[in-house]
């Protein structure tokens, strides 16, 4: 061996390769790992000896992590990602420097430690920000006594890149639902000079989140992004497009109720509200829960979770061609309104027809010749 | 404004807006009709007006011989696309489900690759119909910028329909925006121009047959 | 309760479904003409294909078992899997808490992760020669 391979690095100058060997991780197993981060990135297999390649190299990054108005249930996804021993071995690599629903830490303890690894990284650090930052009062969500707005703010200064996770980071999410009373933003609302990637989904699939972490970690790039920002390998395609149900839809034969015979026999749920037609996610494909099902083979519609404003679309029963208002009653109402509109103005025009008659004179031969 | 924002608003405050506006102007413009009166006929009535107007609204819809050789074209291609628009319209699930909202109850729908299919004769019988208009000097002649106008915010409600089933060109949520958009633009300017035959028909027609079924003659 | 009264939720089982399945068998046969005439490989992973329930077993049932089965203890289980079609194998990774994590269709005469890796073999070789030395040194 070489000598500088013998050399005692510390510990962040150690590659994810230095980490691998050091855990006695033999290369026929950071074999699998990576055909299985390839599979997790949605990746073509053809890119597992480049992606051996850059992990082989990856430096460990410094991660803070960031919980504004949220639910938690982003990072209890994130929690669940089902490649237990070979997610781990990533968090491992990483170093979650802050992250304040699963550090020990709390309070200023803890903004000491964000502090600290914002500082050592400074421009070189991961942010990763769940839920959305309230505009209306500063008050309405705080840590340690510091705004989620000025909190944003300062971390993002020194950030590389930003990931936001869960539709309240990406778009808003269920505080900024209508009629938004705490003036919920997104990252991507406030933050403009940082390249942001938006991990949306509520909540996203847990392998969706650690496929763009580690991509990040990997390559230390930015994946191709769609216009919301959507990195494309998994947010390219809608659900319609890839859902096993397709062939009913384009046959026109739909469950009706979620017991009927067409729901027994798996045809497609457009008609209890399914918005698959506009979703862009990857459940068709990468499915949840291990990739044992989802919730269209659930026999569930699509709530189109990764979209903006999918709390306001008129509810999650009603079909994408439905009107989201009542226009039975806009109808009735109008309808009363015109019909005395009509008379009025019916009358006006017979009023004016019978003095136009009452004014009328005969035409001459004078007349013409004018 | 996003996508889901825009389709929202399609689907929501949009849609109100030229339902109002659709269901307001169509009962102005009635009212203004029947009010507006005619002349008491001082002849002596030599037969029913009802039934002469009755059988004029159902018989105008058959061209008789003369009328269809004189204008084998007109009347195929005008049938064509009317037909296409009423399956389309009124036997497409989605489309069903939309009414059924409305109006409380639903009817069955055609399998979609026959609306599909429908909706492709419509565009091109539409087309057709445009090309014949420019070409021929007459028709040429008596078109007006509305007729141009009307014939395109037929074809477009079609053409984004075709499009966001099949998923041409743009992201799905804004085709199906844009459709919807495109359906409410028709709504809106409906009542006010020549589309309106698409109610007023039963009237003028009404009116032609009563005209014989006063004098007593064959309407 | 009788058999009739238990409800079967979208158990819609058909071999052309998503219409992924047969396009999918022919892939894997163009992929074995190419082995044949270039030696190249391919790897396809099924995660990456739409897939009604049902429709994998249906394509493992249709690829069957061949002459090889082998096991793989490398961060949880991995078994790989000749198929009844020579040069066609199934491989999967399991977990720790066994649970598929990956799968793919390898077209190829043996499975990349199967041999011996020159790294590993070199760790070996160091490892032997030390416990030799321990040996020695002992006697
Ligand atoms: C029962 C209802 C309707 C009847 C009886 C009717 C009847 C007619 C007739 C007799 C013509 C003239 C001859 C022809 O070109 O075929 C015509 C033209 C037309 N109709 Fe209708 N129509 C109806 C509904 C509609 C509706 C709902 C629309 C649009 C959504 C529509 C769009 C048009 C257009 C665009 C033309 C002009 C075609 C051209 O450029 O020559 N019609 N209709
Ligand atoms: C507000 C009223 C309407 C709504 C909400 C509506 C909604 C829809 C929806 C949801 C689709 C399916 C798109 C997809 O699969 O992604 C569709 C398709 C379509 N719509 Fe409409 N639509 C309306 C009115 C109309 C009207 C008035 C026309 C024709 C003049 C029309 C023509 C079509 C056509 C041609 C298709 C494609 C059908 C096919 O190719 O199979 N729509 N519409
Ligand atoms: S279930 Fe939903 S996503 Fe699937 S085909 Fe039907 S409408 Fe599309
Ligand atoms: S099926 Fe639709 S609502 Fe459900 S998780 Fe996937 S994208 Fe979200």
């Amino acid at each position: 061996m070489t000598n500088d391979f013998k050399k005692k690095k510390s510990q962040k100058e150690q590659t994810f390769g230095d980490v691998m060997r050091s855990q006695g991780v033999s290369r026929r197993s950071f074999l699998k790992f990576c055909a299985a981060t390839a599979s997790m990135m949605a990746m073509s297999p053809a890119m597992i000896p480049k992606i051996a390649h850059a992990l082989e190299n990856a430096r460990r990054p410094s991660v803070i992590w960031l919980s504004f108005q949220e639910c938690t249930g982003c990072t209890e996804s994130l929690t669940r990602a089902h490649t237990a021993t070979i997610e781990s071995l990533i968090f491992d690599h990483i170093s979650l420097d802050y992250h304040h629903t699963l550090q020990a830490a709390a309070g200023h303890a803890a903004e000491e430690a964000r502090e600290a690894a914002m500082e050592e990284n400074y421009g070189k650090y991961l942010l990763v920000v769940d839920g959305s930052i309230p505009m209306g009062n500063p008050g309405y969500s705080t840590i340690a006594g510091i705004s989620n707005y000025d909190m944003l703010m300062e971390t993002a200064k020194g950030a590389a890149a930003i990931i936001a996770v869960g539709t309240c980071a990406t778009y808003g999410g269920i505080p900024h639902a209508n009629p938004n009373p705490t003036g919920a933003v997104s990252v991507n609302d406030l933050i403009k000079d940082k390249p942001i990637i938006n991990v949306p989904g509520c909540p996203p699939i847990p392998v969706v989140i650690t496929g763009v972490l580690t991509h990040f970690l990997t390559f230390g790039t930015i994946p191709e992004l769609d216009h919301l920002g959507r990195p494309k390998v998994f947010y390219g395609q809608s659900i319609h497009d890839r859902c096993y149900r397709r062939p009913f839809y384009d046959k026109g034969l739909f469950a009706e109720t979620f017991d009927d015979e067409g729901a027994k026999k798996g045809w497609c749920l457009y008609k209890l509200g399914c918005k698959g037609p506009t979703t862009y996610n990857a459940c068709a494909t990468t499915k949840w829960n291990n990739g044992t099902s989802w919730p269209i083979e659930a026999g569930h519609p699509c709530l189109g979770c990764s979209e903006p404003d999918f709390w306001d679309g008129g509810g999650f029963y009603k079909s994408l061609s439905m009107p989201t208002e009542n226009i039975t009653q806009t109808a009735i109402y109008t309808a009363a309104g015109a019909v005395a509109a009509g008379v009025a103005i019916g009358a006006m025009n017979k009023s004016k027809k019978n003095s136009a008659i009452a004014a009328h004179d005969k035409t001459t031969i004078d007349d013409l010749e004018k | 404004m996003s996508e889901i924002e825009f389709l929202n608003w399609v689907r929501g405050p949009g849609f109100q807006i030229a339902v109002i506006i659709f269901i307001a102007g169509i009962i102005i413009r009635f009212a203004e009709i029947l009010m507006l009166g005619r002349k008491a006929n001082l002849a002596e009535p030599k037969g029913s007006e009802m039934s002469g107007g009755l059988h004029t609204i159902v018989s105008r819809s058959f061209p008789d011989k003369s009328t269809f050789q004189r204008s084998t074209f007109t009347v195929v291609a005008g049938y064509l696309f009317h037909i296409g628009l009423f399956v389309t319209i009124f036997l497409f699930a989605p489309h069903i489900l939309m009414f059924k909202d409305i109006f409380g109850f639903g009817w069955p729908s055609l399998p979609t690759p026959v609306v599909d299919a429908m909706a492709v004769v419509t565009i091109i019988a539409l087309l057709a119909v445009l090309a014949h208009r420019m070409s021929d000097t007459v028709l040429k002649f008596i078109t007006t910028k509305e007729d141009y106008l009307v014939w395109m915010l037929t074809i477009l409600p079609l053409v984004t329909g075709y499009m966001a089933f099949h998923r041409i060109g743009m992201t799905a949520p804004t085709l199906l925006a844009l459709h919807i958009l495109s359906v409410e633009l028709l709504l809106v300017v409906f009542p006010f121009t020549k589309l309106m035959h698409g109610f007023t028909f039963a009237l003028s027609r009404w009116y032609n047959g009563a005209i014989s079924g006063y004098r007593g003659v064959q309407s | 309760m009788s058999s009739s009264s238990v409800v079967q939720f979208n158990i819609q089982v058909s071999a052309d479904l998503t219409q992924n399945v047969k396009p999918l068998l022919h892939e894997i046969k163009h992929a074995l003409d190419n082995l044949i005439e270039t030696g190249q490989t391919t790897i396809i992973d099924l995660r990456s294909i739409p897939l009604a329930p049902g429709e994998e077993d249906h394509i493992l049932k249709t690829l069957g078992l061949g002459e090889v089965q082998a096991k793989l203890d490398a961060l949880g289980l991995s078994e790989i899997i000749e198929t009844q079609y020579a040069g066609v194998w199934v491989v999967t990774h399991y977990n720790d808490e066994n649970h598929i994590i990956s799968r793919f269709i390898e077209i190829t005469t043996m499975p990349e992760i199967l041999s011996s890796q020159t790294e590993d073999i070199m760790a070996a070789y160091s490892r032997l020669a030390i416990t030799l030395q321990d040996d020695q040194e002992k006697n």
